[in-house]
C-alpha cells in the first residue's frame, strides 16, 4: 500500500470507530445496562459467594472495594447462590457495620456465628443466617436493601440500628443511596416518606448516563469479579489492622446530638416511618427489630454521654419513644443497648470483638428460635 | 510512564516526525528527552534529589559522549561535529536551567515533582559538568583509562542503586548533606528512574569504544540515543550504532513522497496502532491481572494450592503484558518519529525450550549481556590456562550469565536464586539437546510422537519459567519457598 493510502485507511477506521462509540455511547444514555450488567457475576458460580456484601475503602488490602450497583452487591453475595432450599429457615440480618462486622474477619461475623452454631427449628428447619449489613447508619439504606432483599424468599428479616441511623435529616446522605437514585425516589414514593434531604436526590443526566460518565461504574463490576478471586483464594474480605485506636473511654462534656439540644428528643426528630415503611416492604415476613448494643463508658464526663456518638438524655428519650412506637404497632422489638460488656467493643461504640459478636449472637438466636417456632 | 506521559509523548511525537521538517528532528528529540527525563521522574523525600538525579544522569551522558568522542574522523566531518556539538550542548544546558527555573513560578511549575535547587546552585553544578567534559573532549589521544574510569563508576553506582543497604547509606549520605535526618534514610529514597537501562547504553558505548567499534556522532546525537524518551524507563536497550543510523537516515528516502518529514504515513499508522495496543496491554489487560497477581502480601495469605497456581499463572501473564506493553509504546512512540526501535518481545511464553524464551524475553537485554559479558566470559574459559571441560564451560558461563541478568533486577538473593534457576534450565537444556542430537532420526520416524514431544516441551518450558517468578515476585526466601511447597500441596 501506498503511503496515501495507509493513511487513508486508517482514517476510515479512526472513522467508523468514533461512529461506533457514538452509537455506544448513545445506546447506554438511553437503557442504562448497570442492572444487567451487574447481575453478571462469577460469584455462586466460578467462585464462592461473599458472606457480607461488598464494602471497603482499601481494595488492595481487603479485596472488597465499595461500589454503588446494588444488582452486583447482591449478585455476589452467597444468598445469590441459588433457589432457597426447602429445609431453611432464612433469617436476613439487615443493619450498618456493627451487623455487616467491621473489625471482624468473616467468620466472626454475626451471620457466620450464628449459622456455625447451627440451630434448627422444631418442624426440621436449620436456621441460616445471611448478611445483608452496611457499613452506613440510615435507616432509609437499610430500607433499600430490605426492599431488594425480599426477592430471596426470607422467613425472619433481623433489622439492627442504633439511634445514629434515626435522624430524619441525615437519612438520604449515603453514596449508596445518592448513587440509586431512582429507587430511593421509588422508596420514598412508594411508602409516602417526607425526608427533608430528599430534594438533594439528582437523577443522573445525559453525559453522566454515557460510557464515559459510567467508566467508573462499569470499572468496578469488573474489579469485584478480580477481587472475587483473591477473596476465594485467601478468604479476606476485610482489612483489620494490626493496631487501631479503641473506643472513647473519656468524653467531652458535650450534651448535644447532632444539632438537637436537651431536654427532651422529639419523636418527629426521629425517622421513624422509615420502620413502618420496611414493615410494610416485608409483607407477611416477620421483622425482628433490635436496639443495637452499644458501649457505654464509665469514664470522664459518662456522667453526661455514655459514649462518643450519644449524650445520656438523647439516647435515653431515644429508647422510650422506640419502645412505645413498638408497643402501639405491635412489633418485635428486642432491647440490647446494655447487653455486651464494656470490654467487649472495639473501635467504635457499636463495633463488637469476636466474643462481644458471639454473645450478641446467642441473644438474637434466643429470640430467632421463638419466633419461627411462633409463626407456624 | 502514566497515561498522561504517552498522551503527552505522543503528541510530541506526532509533531517531531509528522509535522516539523525532518532537519529538526534530533534538536527537538533531544529537547523532549531532557524535558522527559525530568518529568518522568518520581519524587524522593531527599531534598531536591528528584531534580538532581535527572541532571546527572545527563551530565554522565555528557561526559561518555566526551570521553568516547572519536578523535580520527576527517576534519571537515570532525568541525561539522564539533559545531552541532555545541549546539547541542547549549540546547541541554538551556533546557536544564529553565527547568530550574521554574523554581520560581508560582504555583509550582511543571516538569519536576518539588520546587527545583536555586539557579546559583544549578549553575555550578552544570558549570562542573561542562569543565569535566571539555577536558576529555579537548584530548585528542585515546581515552582509554578515563573509559576504564567511567565503566566502574557506572558499574558501581548500578551497584548502589541495586542494594538495598548501599542505597540506604547513601541515602543516609544524601540526607546528611541536605541537612536533613539521616536515621530516616532509606533504600526507596533513590528512585533513580531509567537508571537501569540508561547506564547499560552507557556501558555498552563504552565497552565499543574500548574496542574502537564506534562511528562518529555529535553531542546531540549521542544523547538522544542515551536518553530516547520511549525508551528511557523500560527499554528497549537499543545498540548506539543501531540507532544513530536510525538518527541519520536521510528522512526524504523513508518518507514515502512527503519529503520534507521523518515519520512516514505508515509510520504514523503504525506507530499509533503500537501504542494503542500498548496501551491496552499495559493499562487494561495488565493492571487488571495486577489485582489477582501473586505479591509479597497474598503469597502468605492463599489457602489452597488452586488458588495458588491461579495467582501465579496472573502473575506470569501480567509481567508479559506490563512489560511488552511498555515495550510496544516504545517502539510506537518511536517509530512515529521515523525510528524503528529493536524488538523486545517475541512470543516468549509460546516458546518450546528455556534457550529459545530468553531469544524472546527481553531480547535485548539478553542480546547486551550475551555481548558484553556471555561471549568474552566463554572465550576466557575456553583459552584459559586450564581448559575447562566443555559441560563445565556451559555450566559456568550460563549460570554467570543468568545471575547477572537476575542481580540487575536488584541484589538480591530472590533474584540471585531466580538468576540462578534459569541458568540451571539453560544447561539443562543444552545437555538435553545434546543428547536429542543423538536421536534425531528416530524422531523424525515418528512426526506424531515428535509433535507430543513439542507440546510437551511447551508446557514444560512454560510452567519453569512461571515457577521462576516465585522468586522473581517475592522479596524472600522463606516467603518463596512457601508458594513452592503450597503450589505442590507440601505442608
Amino acid at each position: 500500500m501506498t503511503d496515501n493510502e495507509v493513511l487513508r485507511f486508517w482514517r476510515n477506521v479512526a472513522l467508523k470507530g468514533l461512529f461506533l462509540f457514538l452509537i455506544v455511547d448513545l445506546v447506554l444514555a438511553a437503557w442504562d445496562p448497570l442492572p444487567a450488567l451487574g447481575r453478571i457475576s462469577a460469584y455462586n458460580r466460578l467462585l464462592p459467594g461473599r458472606v457480607r456484601l461488598p464494602y471497603g475503602d482499601d481494595p488492595q488490602q481487603s479485596y472488597n472495594l465499595s461500589l454503588y450497583s446494588i444488582d452486583a452487591m447482591f449478585a455476589s453475595h452467597e444468598v445469590s447462590a441459588g433457589p432457597k432450599p426447602p429445609d431453611e429457615f432464612r433469617v436476613l440480618l439487615i443493619g450498618d457495620s456493627s451487623t455487616w462486622g467491621f473489625l471482624l474477619q468473616p467468620e466472626e461475623t454475626l451471620a457466620v456465628q450464628i449459622n456455625a452454631a447451627g440451630y434448627w427449628l422444631d418442624d426440621g428447619r436449620r436456621v441460616r443466617a445471611f448478611n445483608l449489613g452496611y457499613p452506613v447508619m440510615s435507616l432509609t439504606k437499610d430500607l433499600l436493601l430490605l426492599d431488594y432483599a425480599m426477592q430471596y424468599e426470607p422467613d425472619l428479616i433481623v433489622w439492627s440500628f442504633t439511634l445514629e441511623s434515626f435522624p430524619k435529616n441525615k437519612q438520604l446522605y449515603p453514596p449508596l443511596l445518592q448513587n440509586n437514585v431512582p429507587a430511593v425516589k421509588n422508596l420514598l414514593q412508594t411508602y409516602g416518606l417526607q425526608l427533608e434531604e430528599a430534594s438533594s436526590l439528582v437523577e443522573a443526566d445525559f453525559w453522566d448516563r454515557t460510557l464515559i460518565g459510567r467508566r467508573r461504574l462499569l470499572a468496578d463490576l469488573l474489579r469485584l469479579q478480580f477481587y472475587g478471586v483473591l477473596w476465594a483464594a485467601t478468604g479476606i474480605d476485610h482489612h483489620i489492622p494490626e493496631t487501631y485506636t479503641a473506643v472513647m473511654e473519656d468524653l467531652p462534656a458535650d450534651n448535644t446530638f447532632h444539632d438537637l439540644q436537651p431536654p427532651q428528643l422529639q419523636r418527629d426528630q426521629l425517622a421513624l416511618e422509615v420502620l413502618l415503611a420496611g414493615v410494610r416492604a416485608a409483607g407477611d415476613t416477620p421483622i425482628l427489630f433490635v436496639n443495637e448494643p452499644m458501649f457505654i463508658s464509665q469514664g470522664e464526663n459518662s456522667g453526661i454521654r455514655y459514649n462518643f456518638y450519644y449524650p445520656r438524655w438523647a439516647y435515653d428519650d431515644y429508647r422510650q419513644i422506640l419502645q412505645a412506637e413498638s408497643q402501639a404497632n405491635g412489633w418485635d422489638y428486642l432491647d440490647l443497648w446494655n447487653a455486651i460488656p464494656a470490654h467487649e467493643f472495639t473501635n467504635s461504640a457499636v463495633h463488637r470483638s469476636p466474643a462481644g459478636e458471639a454473645q450478641f449472637a446467642r441473644l438474637l438466636a434466643d429470640r430467632i428460635i421463638e419466633m419461627a417456632n411462633e409463626s407456624h | 510512564m502514566t497515561l498522561t506521559h504517552i498522551l503527552a509523548f505522543f503528541v510530541f511525537a506526532l509533531i517531531t516526525g509528522q509535522v516539523v521538517p525532518a532537519r529538526f528532528r534530533t534538536t527537538l528529540i533531544l529537547f523532549g528527552s531532557v524535558l522527559g527525563v525530568y518529568w518522568m521522574q518520581p519524587s524522593t523525600p531527599v531534598r531536591n534529589l528528584d531534580f538532581w538525579l535527572p541532571t546527572v544522569s545527563i551530565v554522565l551522558v555528557v561526559l561518555v559522549w566526551a570521553i568516547t568522542r572519536p578523535v580520527n574522523s576527517e576534519e571537515q566531518t570532525a568541525r561539522l561535529l564539533q559545531w552541532r556539538s555545541l549546539a547541542a550542548g547549549l540546547l541541554i544546558l538551556g533546557a536544564v536551567l529553565t527547568i530550574s527555573l521554574t523554581r520560581y513560578v508560582e504555583p509550582l511549575c511543571c516538569l519536576t515533582p518539588t520546587r527545583p535547587p536555586g539557579l546559583l546552585q544549578v549553575a555550578l553544578a552544570l558549570g562542573i559538568g561542562g569543565v569535566a567534559a571539555a577536558i576529555p573532549a579537548r584530548v585528542k589521544a585515546p581515552r582509554q583509562s578515563l573509559s576504564w574510569f567511567f565503566f566502574i563508576l557506572l558499574v558501581a553506582l548500578l551497584v548502589i542503586l541495586k542494594s538495598e543497604a548501599l542505597s540506604r547509606t547513601a541515602s543516609a549520605l544524601l540526607r546528611g548533606m541536605t541537612g536533613q535526618q539521616p536515621g530516616l534514610a532509606s533504600a526507596l529514597d533513590l528512585p533513580w528512574l531509567g537508571f537501569s537501562y540508561l547506564s547499560f547504553r552507557l556501558l555498552h558505548v563504552l565497552r565499543d569504544y574500548q574496542a574502537g567499534k564506534l562511528p562518529a556522532y555529535s553531542l546531540g546525537e549521542f544523547a538522544s540515543y542515551a536518553l530516547f524518551f520511549p525508551a528511557y524507563t523500560a527499554g528497549p536497550i537499543d545498540r548506539s550504532q543501531h540507532f544513530i543510523v536510525e538518527l541519520q537516515q536521510d528522512c526524504a528516502e523513508t518518507a514515502g513522497g512527503r519529503t520534507w518529514l521523518c515519520g512516514s504515513g505508515s509510520d504514523l499508522a503504525a506507530g499509533t496502532q503500537r501504542i494503542l495496543w500498548g496501551v491496552f496491554k499495559k493499562f487494561a489487560v495488565a493492571d487488571t491481572l495486577a489485582i489477582i497477581a501473586l505479591s509479597p502480601q497474598n503469597a502468605v495469605q492463599v489457602q489452597s494450592t488452586l488458588w495458588a497456581w491461579v495467582l501465579l499463572y496472573a502473575y506470569a501473564l501480567r509481567i508479559y503484558f506490563d512489560f511488552s506493553g511498555y515495550t510496544d509504546i516504545a517502539l510506537g512512540l518511536a517509530r512515529l518519529m521515523g525510528i524503528r526501535l529493536p524488538e523486545n518481545f517475541d512470543r516468549p511464553y509460546l516458546r518450546q525450550n528455556l534457550t529459545s524464551f530468553w531469544n524472546g524475553w527481553h531480547i535485548t537485554l539478553t542480546q547486551w549481556i550475551r555481548m558484553y559479558f556471555f561471549n568474552p566470559f566463554t572465550r576466557f574459559l575456553r583459552t584459559g590456562s586450564r581448559a575447562l571441560p566443555a559441560w563445565a564451560v556451559i555450566l559456568a558461563a550460563q549460570m554467570g550469565t543468568m545471575l547477572l541478568i537476575g542481580l540487575w533486577h536488584g541484589i538480591t538473593w530472590n533474584f540471585a536464586i531466580w538468576g540462578a534457576w534459569h541458568g540451571l534450565g539453560l544447561f539443562i537444556h543444552n545437555r538435553w539437546l545434546n543428547y536429542m542430537r543423538s536421536q534425531g532420526a528416530f524422531l523424525q520416524a515418528a512426526p506424531r510422537l515428535q509433535r507430543v514431544l513439542n507440546l510437551g516441551s511447551w508446557f514444560l518450558t512454560f510452567h519453569y519459567v512461571t515457577l521462576g517468578w516465585i522468586w522473581f515476585a517475592l522479596p524472600d526466601t522463606d516467603t518463596a519457598l512457601k508458594v513452592l511447597a503450597n503450589l505442590f500441596g507440601i505442608g
